[in-house]
C-alpha cells in the first residue's frame, strides 16, 4: 500500500514496523509530530518527557531491558541529553537503541543551525540520513538492525526539509516485537561506567566505529549511481534531491550513512572522477573527512555554510564555481512590489502571556526569557524579552547578571513546560545562592508553541491517562522561595502591583500566572468578542501597545487628535478582556457576565 | 496537452487552511498518476506569521522544493502573501489571488503600510495575463462557514486547471471530491463539496 506521508510521519510508520515498544521524546520543532503519530499505533508505549535527557535515558533503560527503543528530540535537545547519550555509546545495550535528531537548517524553529553529525563522530555511533519519506520510514529498520548488529546507538539525522516534506511511501509489515522479557542485566562490566570498567569499554567502541566503517563499504544505504565521469558528488539527506535535480547526468555517491564513512568506495569513486564535489547542508562534515583521507575535494568553497540548501541555491553556486554553463541560469522576474510590511508571528489574540509582558514593558526592567510562544514578546509593541538563549536558560542568567551587580531588578520568565524541562534546577540555584531575581511562570496549562502537548502540570499523559497534574505554587515554596503568588492571567491590574513590589525585593520571588492557553478547546468555548464604542474612542492608542492582532486601526479618526480610533476584529477576538481593563475612557466595554479566569 | 511537471506554490498566513489544501493538492497529484512531494514550512508560523507551501507534479520529482523562479501556479489566500510571493514565480504563471486581507501587526500598530489592490494589480500584471481574482471568504459565507474558504479556493484552482491545460484529463472534479472527501470530517464532506462546486463556478461565471 502507498500512502503520502510527512518524514515525520514515516519515522513514526517505521518505529511500528521495526518493532519500537518504548519511546520517549520532548517536544520540539521539527520533531514533534514522530511521538504523536506514533502514539497512535497500537500496543506502543509512547511518553512525553520532562527533558531530552530524560527521554534518552527512559530509552537506555529500555534497551537493557531488551526491547527496541528510541528517543526523539531536536537538535538542540541533544546538547541537553549529551550526557546521556555518550554513556549509551560506551555500554551498549541489550536490544536496538535509535536516537532521532531533527536538525533545524536555515533556523525555521530554532536557536542555531547546529550540525549534529557531529555529536555521531563526537560518540562513535553510527549516523544514518534519510533523503525523503521512504528512506526516513525504511531507515529506521535499518537503524534498529545497525544498533543490534554492533551494539551500538544509532543516531538517525533528519532535517526540517525531511519532517516536514510529504512524499509517497511504500508501508511494509510490522515485525512482532520481543515479547519474552529477560531479567534485567546484572552485568556490571559493561553496564556501570565507573573508570575501571570505562577504561576497558573505551578501546571496544573505538574498535567498534572501525568495524561498522568496514560495514558501511557494503551497507546499501550507501548508493553508488554512475553517470559522466566529469564530475563525481559526494551527498546526502535531502542535499541528494537537489544534486539529481540540478546535475542529472553526474556520478553519483550518495552516502545514507554520514558516519562512519566506507574509505575504500570513496577513494574509488574519487579516482574514476575528473573532479570531485561534496553537496551537503551546513558542515563540511563529509568535505574535511574525505580530505583528511587525502583525497582532493570541493565542497564549503562552492556551496554556503550556512543555511538551508534548495535546487536554485545549488544550481546558482554550481554555475559561479563552472560546473554548470551560464545558460542554466533561471532568471527572476524582479518585478517592483515597493515595501511589503513584514509578518513575524506574533502572540495570538487572547494570549495569557500577553498583559504580564505589557507590565515588564512598563517597568522597563531587563528581561530574560526562555524558550516557548512568550519569546514572541521581543517584537514590538511589547518589546519586553532581551535575552533568550536556549530553554531554561533565563532564570539562571538573571541571577547571574544580578550576581554581576547589574544595576536593575532582573526578570526571569519562563513557561510551564519550560519550567519542568530545566527550569527547576535554575531556580533552586536562585534561592540556594540568594539572588534578588524574579522569576515569572507563564503556567497555560499546556505545552504551547509545539502545538499542545501535555506535560506534568496538565494531568494527562500522551497515551490519554490521567495522572498526577504537579502544581507549580506547592513545589516553587518548597524550593524554598519566601515570596510566592498565583495570579489569574488577565488580571492586569494584580499583575502589575505583584511586579512593582517584587521588584523592590532583595530576595528570590515568584509570580505564577495561571490561564489555560486561549486555542486550547475548552478555551475556546469562553470566546465572547468584544467592539469598541467608537463614540467614546478618542484614538490614543494605548490599547494598540499591547500589541493585539485582533485590535485594528478604524478608518473613522477622531476629530481632536487626528488619530484613528481603535476597531476589534470580532473574528479573531476572544473577548480577554486585556484592553478594556487598560483603556482610561472605557470604550471597551466588559463582556456582559464575567467568566472566572483559571479552572 | 500534459505538462511533464507543475510547481505549486500556496502562500498565506497561519490559521487560513493552506496546509490542509497542499495536502489535498499533493494526493490529487498522487491519484492523477504523478509523482508528487510537498513542502511545508509552519511551526513558528502557527503564531499567525506568513505561511508557504510548496507542491510539486511531475513524471519524476527529486527536491521537495521549488527553485525561486520556477513555480508554475501561484494560490495565494491572502493579497499581501501573494505579492510577497511576486518574484518567485515563473513569468507567464497562472495565478489565483483571494482578496483576503489580514494586516500583520506591523502594519496595525508599526509603521509600515499594506499594499493597495492597484499595486497588487499591477505588479501582477507585468508577470503574467493568466490571473484571477476571487473572494474566497464571501462565497464561504454565503455556504455558511468560513473555514471552507480554502476549499473554494481549491475548487476555483481546479476550474483553471483544466482550462488552461496544464495537467491532464486524469484531473477530473471527481477526483479532486475523492481527495477532499478523505480529508474532512465525514458530517461536513456535502458542505465541501459544496465550497468545490461554488469555487468552480466562480471563476467560470466571469
Amino acid at each position: 500500500m502507498i500512502k503520502m506521508l510527512s518524514g515525520n510521519e514515516a519515522v513514526a510508520r517505521g518505529m511500528w514496523e521495526a518493532g519500537v515498544v518504548v519511546a520517549s521524546a520532548y517536544p520540539g520543532t521539527p520533531s514533534t509530530e514522530i511521538l504523536e503519530n506514533y502514539a497512535l499505533f497500537p500496543n506502543v508505549y509512547a511518553e512525553w518527557a520532562t527533558n531530552e535527557k530524560v527521554a534518552v535515558d527512559v530509552a537506555i533503560g529500555a534497551a537493557y531491558a531488551g526491547r527496541r527503543a528510541m528517543a526523539i528530540m531536536k537538535h538542540v535537545g541533544l546538547n541537553v541529553a549529551a550526557d546521556s547519550f555518550m554513556y549509551a555509546s560506551m555500554t551498549g545495550m541489550e536490544a536496538g537503541l535509535v536516537i532521532v535528531t531533527a536538525d533545524d537548517p536555515a533556523m525555521h524553529s530554532s536557536q542555531n543551525e547546529q550540525d549534529n553529525r557531529t555529536f555521531a563522530k563526537f560518540a562513535r555511533v553510527p549516523c544514518l540520513e534519510p533523503s525523503d519519506s521512504q528512506e526516513a520510514k525504511d531507515m529506521v529498520r535499518l537503524a534498529f538492525d545497525l544498533s543490534e548488529r554492533f551494539d551500538t546507538p544509532v543516531l538517525l539525522r533528519l532535517t526540517t526539509r525531511i519532517c516536514h516534506s510529504t512524499s509517497a511511501v511504500e508501508l511494509g509489515e510490522r515485525i512482532a516485537p520481543v515479547t519474552e522479557i529477560k531479567p534485567f542485566p546484572r552485568n556490571p562490566a559493561k553496564y556501570v561506567m565507573v573508570p575501571g570498567n570505562a577504561i576497558k569499554r573505551h578501546p571496544l567502541i573505538e574498535q567498534r566505529i572501525r568495524d561498522i566503517a568496514v560495514f558501511a563499504e557494503t551497507f546499501p544505504v550507501n548508493r553508488l549511481e554512475p553517470g559522466r565521469h566529469s564530475l563525481g558528488i559526494l551527498t546526502c539527506g535531502v542535499s541528494y534531491q537537489y544534486a539529481k535535480e540540478v546535475f542529472p547526468d553526474a556520478s553519483i555517491l550518495r552516502l545514507g550513512m554520514s558516519w562512519p564513512l566506507p574509505e575504500k568506495s570513496l577513494r574509488a569513486f574519487a579516482q574514476s572522477m575528473d573532479r570531485l564535489i561534496v553537496i551537503e547542508e551546513l558542515d563540511p562534515f563529509i568535505e574535511e573527512a574525505v580530505r583528511l583521507m587525502g583525497i582532493p575535494v570541493e565542497g564549503k568553497s562552492i556551496f554556503p555554510i550556512t543555511g538551508e540548501f534548495d535546487p536554485r541555491l545549488v544550481r546558482e553556486s554550481a554555475i559561479q564555481a563552472g560546473l554548470l554553463p551560464s545558460s542554466a541560469h533561471v532568471p527572476l522576474p524582479g518585478l517592483e512590489t515597493g515595501p511589503l510590511p513584514s509578518r513575524p508571528p506574533v502572540l495570538c489574540p487572547g494570549c495569557p502571556h500577553r498583559p504580564a509582558f505589557y507590565i515588564l514593558n512598563k517597568l522597563k526592567v531587563p528581561v530574560n526569557g526562555d524558550i516557548g510562544c512568550y519569546t514572541l514578546a521581543l517584537t514590538p509593541p511589547l518589546s519586553a524579552i532581551h535575552t533568550c538563549g536556549c530553554m531554561g536558560a533565563g532564570i539562571g542568567v538573571a541571577h547571574g547578571a544580578a550576581k554581576a551587580g547589574s544595576p536593575d531588578h532582573h526578570v526571569a520568565v519562563i513557561g510551564d513546560s519550560t519550567f519542568f524541562h530545566t527550569g527547576i534546577p535554575a531556580l533552586v540555584n536562585v534561592v540556594y545562592n540568594n539572588s534578588p531575581v524574579t522569576t515569572i511562570i507563564l503556567d497555560n496549562r499546556i505545552t504551547g508553541m509545539t502545538g499542545h502537548q501535555d506535560n506534568p502540570g496538565t494531568g494527562r499523559t500522551l497515551l490519554g491517562q490521567e495522572t498526577v497534574r504537579i502544581e507549580l505554587e506547592p513545589l516553587v515554596r518548597a524550593l524554598g522561595v519566601k515570596h510566592v503568588q498565583s495570579v489569574p492571567g488577565y488580571e492586569v491590574k494584580t499583575i502589575e502591583k505583584v511586579l512593582k513590589e517584587y521588584v523592590k525585593l532583595k530576595e528570590p520571588a515568584v509570580l505564577i500566572v495561571v490561564e489555560p492557553c486561549a486555542l486550547l478547546p475548552e478555551a475556546r468555548k469562553r470566546w465572547v468578542p468584544l467592539e469598541v464604542l467608537a463614540d467614546k474612542c478618542n484614538g490614543c492608542t494605548l490599547c494598540f501597545r499591547i500589541g493585539c492582532p485582533a485590535i485594528l486601526k478604524s478608518d473613522e479618526l477622531d476629530e481632536k487628535t487626528q488619530r484613528p480610533k481603535a476597531l476589534i476584529d470580532a473574528s479573531m477576538c476572544t473577548g480577554c478582556e486585556v484592553c478594556a481593563e487598560i483603556c482610561p475612557r472605557d470604550a471597551i466595554p466588559f463582556r456582559p457576565v464575567r467568566v472566572e479566569a483559571g479552572e | 496537452m500534459m505538462n511533464t511537471s507543475i510547481n505549486f506554490l500556496l502562500a498565506g498566513v497561519g490559521g487560513q487552511g493552506t496546509i490542509l489544501a497542499s495536502d489535498v493538492l499533493v494526493n490529487v497529484g498522487l491519484a492523477a498518476g504523478f509523482q508528487a512531494k510537498q513542502a511545508e514550512v509552519h511551526g513558528m508560523s502557527q503564531r499567525g506569521g506568513s505561511v508557504t507551501s510548496h507542491v510539486r507534479w511531475g513524471q519524476v520529482v527529486y527536491s521537495p522544493l521549488i527553485g525561486a523562479g520556477e513555480a508554475d501556479v501561484l494560490l495565494a489566500f491572502e493579497k499581501l502573501e501573494g505579492l510577497r510571493s511576486l518574484n518567485f514565480m515563473r513569468p507567464g504563471a497562472l495565478v489565483l489571488i483571494n482578496m483576503q486581507v489580514i494586516e500583520p501587526l506591523t502594519a496595525i500598530s508599526g509603521d509600515q503600510v499594506y499594499p493597495t489592490d492597484e499595486s497588487l494589480h499591477a505588479a501582477f500584471s507585468r508577470l503574467t495575463s493568466d490571473l484571477e481574482f476571487i473572494n474566497g471568504e464571501q462565497i464561504a459565507a454565503s455556504l455558511g462557514n468560513l473555514k471552507v474558504a480554502n476549499v473554494v479556493l481549491l475548487g476555483a484552482l481546479s476550474a483553471l486547471l483544466e482550462h488552461s491545460q496544464r495537467a491532464g484529463a486524469a484531473l477530473t472534479p471527481a477526483l479532486w471530491l475523492k481527495v477532499i472527501s478523505e480529508r474532512v470530517p465525514a458530517k461536513h464532506i456535502e458542505l465541501n463539496r459544496q465550497a468545490f462546486q461554488a469555487g468552480r463556478e466562480a471563476l467560470s461565471k466571469k
